[in-house]
């Protein structure tokens, strides 16, 4: 623990790139996964595709695929896109089918009663098929979340950022406080962040307390 | 870019690619078995009392929260290098799921069948044995198999420390900046994740009751 009371400023510089590298993802998959989950919500052709895609995707390993995403878009070995997009791809492999089950789930009747007062397809989905999907999304989000957060420390063992930072130097000079730091820096950004998240989803959806 | 994968030279001798495939998959089935003797026990146990789930439910999402390398790195520099490091990490990597679907499943177990179960005589255990376990299986599996994926993909990490497995390729062909190397140990961890994935569908279908079959194989969590 003394380490980071030692290096506070190294901390907080890595604790932000750490922040930045996991959320980033978080953000993009979240927005790209919407339209995708929708999609698959819709037709089972969709489902039939993305599904099992998104399976595969999960299992090519997140330190080959940050190894790999340099060479397929031609960025430079050491640029943060190269933990940013295989992170992002992650979290819509997660958050497809969160997405597609949520909005599957709405019921019927109530998509017949919006129908008939007259909403439109886009008020609709905004208005009411979407904020009833929020309870399954926000807890797809997350897990994709907390598993960012962990993720992004492989990044390091190519060299770039975050906490992982401390595990990789902290190996190299057998320092355990130093990854210990790490660790705990992790853990405490995923609790944090899974906390907020739950916060979120309560705010967001008063309905879901009451007459449980 | 196939070229490395196909070359026979890398198809023989101790590190070859059969022998860091057969690595591989024995670091993913021994964590699996130890990881299940922890979690399933733990799982059905909190799921069959009541009591404790959300001791349960927060213990996994700490430990899902746990970054593998560190516990790989920490454990290397207490204990040392090896093989022992890579199973600390890999088992807590994958009791998370495997606890959470065992829970989960049981919870789910329609309360009338444990009543009638109850009604008919049958002492605790042979309910949790006999009734809620097997009605439980199809979400135990799920949760099994999404932790036999993270593991099998995770597996890899190990070769940072030294030690063997097909993420070898990834490490080498990183260290030697042989983009062929690294590509064929990533395909080929995402293909043995296939088959192991494959594998386990096979003893599910074995295994499950098919007055359950239509519940599906769960979620990836």
């Amino acid at each position: 623990m003394t380490w980071i009371f030692e290096n506070w400023e190294r901390f907080w510089e890595v604790t932000a790139v750490h922040l930045r590298l996991s959320v980033v993802p978080v953000l993009a998959g979240f927005a790209l996964s919407i339209p995708l989950g929708w999609w698959a919500s819709r037709s089972p052709k969709a489902r039939l595709v993305l599904f099992p895609f998104a399976n595969v995707l999960f299992t090519i390993p997140s330190i080959a695929l940050i190894v790999i995403t340099p060479v397929l878009i031609g960025t430079k070995i050491l640029d943060e896109i190269n933990v940013i997009v295989p992170l992002t791809v992650y979290t819509v492999a997660l958050m497809i089918r969160s997405v597609a089950d949520a909005l599957s789930a709405v019921p019927g009747n109530v998509v017949a009663a919006a129908n008939a007062m007259g909403f439109r397809p886009l008020r609709r989905f905004l208005t009411v098929d979407f904020p009833l999907a929020l309870p399954v999304t926000i807890a797809g989000l997350r897990v994709a979340t907390v598993s960012n957060i962990s993720m992004v420390s492989v990044g390091a063992l190519v060299g770039l950022g975050g906490y992982g930072q401390l595990f990789t130097e902290g190996y190299q000079t057998d320092n355990t406080d130093k990854v210990l730091a790490g660790l705990i820096g992790t853990v405490v950004l995923a609790v944090l962040a899974d906390g907020l998240l739950l916060l979120i989803g309560r705010l967001l959806t008063p309905w879901a307390r009451v007459g449980r | 870019m196939g070229g490395w994968l196909f070359d026979p030279a890398h198809w023989s001798g101790t590190t070859g690619i059969p022998v860091r495939l057969l690595e591989h998959l024995g670091y993913t089935l021994l964590t699996l078995v130890i990881a299940a003797l922890i979690a399933i026990p733990l799982g059905a146990f909190v799921g069959h009392t009541g009591k404790g789930g959300f001791v349960i439910v927060g213990l996994s999402n700490a430990l899902r929260a746990l970054p593998t390398t560190a516990v790989l790195i920490l454990v290397v520099l207490w204990a040392g290098l090896g093989d022992f490091p890579v199973y600390v990490a890999l088992v807590l990597l994958a009791i998370p799921p495997i606890m959470a679907g065992t829970y989960a499943g049981i919870r789910a177990v329609d309360p009338v069948t444990v009543d009638a179960a109850r009604g008919v005589g049958m002492r605790e255990s042979s309910v949790l044995l006999q009734v809620e376990i097997p009605n439980a299986l199809p979400l135990i599996y799920g949760g099994f198999r999404g932790a036999a994926l993270q593991v099998v993909a995770t597996a890899t990490i190990a070769a940072y420390t030294g030690a063997g497995g097909l993420g070898r390729f990834v490490f080498d062909g990183l260290a030697l900046q042989d983009f062929g190397q690294m590509l064929a140990g990533a395909v080929l961890v995402a293909l043995l994740a296939v088959l192991v994935d494959l594998g386990f569908a096979g003893l599910q279908r074995l295994t499950v009751s098919p007055g359950l079959r239509p519940v599906g194989s769960g979620g990836k969590s």
